[in-house]
């Protein structure tokens, strides 16, 4: 892989985060965003993280693409373990013990 | 008694924190076994690591690498996986807003899916905290995170090849993030954003650069914040 590739794509990304981070918090500060906004922006973890993950779980890179009912369950094991108990660990784990067995059985 | 307080902040943002640790030292530092074998030195990987600090976003960016994407495309899919800063960034200035200008900065350097999910719910459970026991806790959380970030980044570039594939390690990142979405749905509102967004995350996954990420993501806070409006429009006319 050649370097400047390399590079360039790192200062980007490093830049371009901290902009994405930065535009609100920093140039926004303590000025009180309209309630629509707040209403909005109030959804925005729940609403990003399950879009960033659905595709992974049913079609997993590492499986080549293909769904693999292990990592289906694994995931609901640990969607369950966190909506009723609230702990992550226990969820984590609870979904990867889930994981390797369900990928021993399968 | 405002420090004690503050310290209690710090304390408990750190508590908070740790055990995040278990799935992102495994997560950061497939970044880094993956990454030196895509062909990045160890300090290219450990450069990536700290400047970037967005496990998804590095991800991608490597992904795209790898099958010799240009470079323009691999930095817009990379930053779009990314944006959701951009709202994490704007849901976190009515709380951490008052702050210092560098106190902001590196708040902001310090946003990430932990430290942003764990605060937010914090802030909303406790009204009363300051401003400075706000970027306490906010820090705290990032305390044992950051340099456990790097440092198995780095552990995952030097060992490399050792770590066997059965042990699933890609799946560390889905299996945290869904255990950090079960306690946020603490509201029909919630759910329905969380149900569009897997939905969306799945129907739309076939356009390209991520795009179908942003898309679902939009339609799910707008399913959300809609829900929501129904609901105290209902209140309203019966209570």
């Amino acid at each position: 892989m050649d370097k400047s590739y390399i590079w360039l794509i790192i200062a980007a990304l490093g830049l371009g985060s901290f902009g994405l981070r930065f535009v609100f918090i920093g140039l926004i500060g303590d000025r009180s965003l309209p309630e629509w906004v707040l209403r909005h922006l109030r959804y925005t973890a729940v609403a990003v993280l399950p879009a960033l993950i659905a595709p992974l779980v049913v079609w997993p890179a590492a499986n080549g693409g293909e769904t693999e009912p292990a990592r289906i369950l694994a995931t609901l094991v640990t969607f369950a373990l966190a909506y009723f108990v609230k702990n992550f660990l226990l969820s984590v784990f609870g979904g990867a013990a889930t994981l390797f067995l369900g990928l021993w059985l399968f | 008694m405002a420090t004690t307080t503050v310290k209690s902040a710090l304390w408990q943002g750190i508590r908070d924190g740790a055990p995040y640790l278990l799935v992102l030292a495994p997560f950061s530092a497939l970044f880094g076994v993956l990454a030196t074998e895509a062909g990045l030195s160890v300090f290219e990987t450990l450069a990536f690591a700290v400047l970037v600090i967005a496990g998804s976003a590095q991800f991608t960016a490597l992904q795209l690498m790898t099958e010799h994407t240009s470079t323009v495309i691999v930095i817009i899919s990379a930053l779009a996986v990314n944006l959701r800063m951009a709202m994490y960034s704007a849901s976190l200035a009515p709380h951490l807003g008052q702050a210092p200008i560098w106190k902001r900065a590196i708040a902001a350097y310090l946003t990430v899916d932990q430290s942003y999910a764990l605060s937010v719910s914090k802030y909303e459970r406790d009204e009363g905290m300051s401003i400075d026991q706000k970027i306490a806790y906010f820090f705290g959380v990032m305390i044992p995170i950051a340099p456990a970030w790097y440092a198995f980044t780095l552990i995952g570039a030097l060992g490399g090849k050792a770590v066997p594939p059965e042990l699933a390690l890609d799946f560390a990142m889905p299996l945290s993030f869904t255990a950090m979405i079960g306690p946020m749905l603490r509201t029909p509102a919630h759910v329905v954003a969380a149900f569009v967004s897997a939905s969306g995350g799945l129907l739309l996954a076939g356009i390209p650069y991520n795009l179908g990420l942003l898309i679902a993501a939009l339609i799910a806070i707008l399913a959300g914040a809609q829900v929501e409006l129904l609901q105290k429009r209902r209140l309203d006319r019966d209570g």
